[in-house]
């Protein structure tokens, strides 16, 4: 039986799959087609939802990009009716065949290994046969036969480290609380994904939400634990949604609860909603707010291993860390070692974001060079632009050069760079992005989501943000620079957390390969990116700009640009201009008259009234 | 004990029922409360830490610790700009004062007639959308100034076709 297949993620949801969802299954019922329709999570091509697959017997499963209700109406009944794969439409096939190319095809196939992603996007969420028709539960079997001992030293033997960007040896981890004393344990599985520009945490609790829970009730026999936690942000409703049905079959197939699979062990797993503290990420944090209290760290030791939640010994471990403990399990320590680089193994999931072609979830080897990531894996920058800058590790991490692009991502190296891994947010920054801008986005952000309990994060991150957005508005001193990095010495020093210790890396690894960008903004008043709103202005070239068009006019947000009656021409007014780039967007290519200037006074006097 | 107060008190305590009087439960009641009363009203705060046998300020610190919570009224739609790493060199902050020119308001703001309230979210994790704005729970991809204004006349239609239905 023909089978359709919607990617409802919530990426899928922004760019209308929702709608599609609709015009599918009315087109089901209007022409008394069979087939099932079945909701799917995130197969990672974002750069090209709404995306859906369509099987049908005697055709490989065919996966068709940038669908609309009116497309995706007629992609159905042409496959299902008359045996019309649609060809011109087709994005990829997911299995190799002779008809259409498929995904394995694609250069980027090469470099990407789906091991955490394996069933995202191909099955439904929702539905916990699918998990299981799988493989799913196979290793939570396995494991129950196991001694908790033997799961942790499997584990160990795997050097397997946590995937939330620290890199801390997971089974080390297990076995201190393991050995600690204090009863019960608890384990808590960290969704709280709060840096911006990273959504991997979010895809797999939304896509493959049983992974982790396998996850969980493993770990949760290996270190004793009787009482889990998923925490989630509750930016993430869809996830939370997900989760909570997930949760409520694993118990009634008896893979979570009492007695489970008869084996007497018993877990349970509560869910619990973040509220919105970027700083709840720490693990001292999370426990707090659990505990009802706000989430303010506190000095460790004594580790969370010994004393966590309630006092108590606590594992606190990441979604895709969990995610992977049943892979470990079933294929054992040594397939796991056979992916990665010496200290650094297996995958590592990014979310590819920013000025990049192909946007979206992708997994590789560690030891892939960001430079395949970025060119290779996700298409190169978008636009015929030229590559700047790759934001990793999001407001803990840094902004790396094309010099950097030979480094290879593991834990390591990127440390060394002055980036960090972190937990996989990238985003993509191009020759229009001013690093300068970026370093004073990134401690806006710290400097908001700073809980206050340490000084020099509260009032260091402060001091640099208005050192920076001075510089932003053209107002910065060469001694600024100097200034800045010894704030950003006494923050790390002066820091409990890694919030505070890793918040001045945006502006270090900036000022470290982007020297010359904060000279143009103090020397010149100049923003070589044109992005500072301050330090830009936008004018319209006469000898461009053409008399019969005046598609600027109508799309001016603020009314602020009129036509010159004598030469036709288009004239922006400097006063009323909110720089709101919608002119330049809408001006045809054909012209291109529409420039930004910087500093602002280049624009001619006698223009502009 | 005015009108309001006793209202509010005794929806809090509709929503308190059966609920363990734990520490641990309090985040998750905030949230319950504002799901149902759209923000956390003083009174509201107040019957939650006597249920608690909590001090009042300890609740307080709480609702004023996480950014998810609110302490004045929601508008009637809500609008929440994405202000992440992918959005932001998209145009998010452009996108927020585009949404701020609209409404003349600014984050963490109502409008006088109650129709719209306007906030930034740290991020919504449709990165590849950029840049997004949260429109009543939805997320509205590629959200520049020109679509903000695209939805905000849509509200507006809509409006106008149910006022003229109600006369």
């Amino acid at each position: 039986m023909p089978v359709v297949l919607v990617g409802t993620a919530t990426c899928g949801r922004a760019a209308g799959a929702l709608e599609v969802l609709q015009a599918i299954k009315d087109t089901v019922k209007k022409q008394n087609l069979n087939c099932l329709i079945y909701e799917v999570g995130c197969m990672g091509h974002c750069y090209a939802e709404p995306l859906i697959i369509l099987r049908k017997p005697g055709f490989p499963s065919i996966c068709y990009g940038h669908v609309s209700p009116v497309l995706a109406e007629n992609l159905v009944t042409n496959l299902i009716l008359n045996d019309d794969p649609s060809l011109e439409f087709v994005l990829g096939s997911l299995e190799e065949n002779d008809l259409i190319p498929s995904f394995s095809d694609f250069p980027r196939s090469k470099y990407e290994k789906r091991i955490l992603l394996k069933n995202c996007g191909h099955i439904n969420p929702e539905e916990i046969e699918h998990y299981i028709a799988n493989g799913g539960y196979e290793s939570l079997s396995k494991a129950l036969q196991m001694k908790p001992v033997e799961i942790v030293s499997e584990v160990k033997r795997s050097k397997l480290r946590g995937l939330g960007g620290a890199g801390f040896p997971t089974g080390e981890k297990w076995d201190v609380c393991r050995h600690s004393e204090g009863e019960p344990k608890y384990l808590i599985c960290n969704g709280d994904e709060g840096d911006p520009g990273a959504f991997m945490d979010r895809a797999i609790l939304e896509s493959d939400p049983h992974s982790v829970i396998e996850g969980m009730v493993i770990a949760g026999y290996a270190i004793g634990a009787r009482h889990g936690y998923i925490y989630v942000r509750a930016e993430y409703p869809l996830a939370v949604q997900r989760v909570r049905n997930a949760l409520l079959q694993a118990e009634k197939y008896k893979f979570l609860g009492e007695n489970i699979l008869g084996s007497g062990l018993s877990f349970d797993i509560k869910l619990f909603q973040g509220s919105g503290a970027f700083v709840c990420g720490e693990a001292t944090a999370l426990i707090a707010s659990i505990e009802g209290k706000p989430g303010m760290p506190r000095h460790r030791p004594p580790r969370v291993a010994v004393q966590g939640l309630f006092g108590k010994p606590t594992i606190l471990n990441n979604v895709k860390t969990l995610a992977y403990v049943p892979h470990i399990i079933k294929n054992g320590a040594d397939w796991f070692l056979q992916t990665g680089t010496e200290r650094s193994k297996g995958t590592a999931v990014f979310a590819l974001a920013g000025k990049v072609v192909n946007t979206g979830l992708v997994e590789v080897p560690m030891g892939t060079t960001l430079r395949q990531l970025v060119f290779q894996v996700g298409g190169g920058i978008t636009k015929g632009k030229r590559f700047k800058a790759v934001q990793i590790g999001g407001p803990s991490g840094g902004c790396l050069p094309e010099s950097a692009l030979g480094l290879p991502i593991d834990f390591d190296s990127l440390q060394e760079s002055g980036a960090m891994m972190g937990s996989g947010g990238m985003v993509v920054l191009d020759e229009d992005d001013c690093m300068v801008e970026v370093a004073r986005y990134f401690l806006d952000f710290t400097q908001k989501e700073s809980c206050g309990k340490c000084t020099l994060c509260r009032l260091g991150t402060k001091q640099m943000l208005d050192i920076l957005e001075d510089i932003t508005k053209g107002h910065g001193m060469m001694e600024d620079l100097e200034t800045l990095e010894q704030l950003a010495e006494d923050i790390k020093q002066g820091s409990l957390c890694g919030l505070g210790r890793t918040a001045p890396n945006p502006v270090l690894t900036t000022l470290r390969y982007f020297r010359e960008e904060y000279e143009a903004h103090i020397k010149e008043g100049r923003c070589p990116a044109l992005m500072c709103q301050t330090l830009i202005a936008y004018y319209i070239l006469p000898e461009k700009c053409a008399r019969g068009c005046d598609a600027c006019v109508g799309t001016c947000t603020v009314e602020a640009i009129t036509t010159d009656k004598k030469r036709r021409i288009k004239v922006i007014d400097q006063e009323k201009c909110v720089k709101c780039n919608t002119c330049l967007a809408a001006c045809p290519p054909q012209y291109d008259a529409v420039v930004r200037l910087s500093p602002p006074d280049k624009v001619p006097k006698s223009e502009g009234k | 004990m005015n009108n309001e107060e006793t209202e509010i008190k005794e929806k809090t305590r509709a929503i308190l029922e059966g609920l363990e009087s734990n520490r641990e439960n309090l985040i998750p009641i905030l949230q319950k409360i504002q799901e149902e009363l759209g923000y956390l009203p003083p009174y509201a705060m107040i019957e939650v830490a006597r249920f608690l046998n909590i001090p009042e300020i300890d609740v307080y610190s709480v609702a004023t610790f996480y950014n998810q919570f609110r302490l004045t009224p929601p508008g009637k739609h809500s609008i929440r700009v994405c202000m992440g790493t992918a959005c932001h060199v998209k145009g998010g902050h452009i996108a927020l004062a585009a949404w701020q020119r609209r409404l003349k308001i600014g984050p963490g703001e109502t409008s006088p007639d109650r129709e719209f309230d306007l906030d930034t979210v740290a991020c919504v994790g449709c990165c590849a959308m950029a840049p997004v704005t949260v429109v009543d729970k939805k997320v509205e991809a590629k959200a520049d100034p020109t679509k903000v204004d695209g939805i905000l006349l849509s509200y507006q239609l809509q409006k106008e076709k149910e006022e003229k239905e109600n006369n």
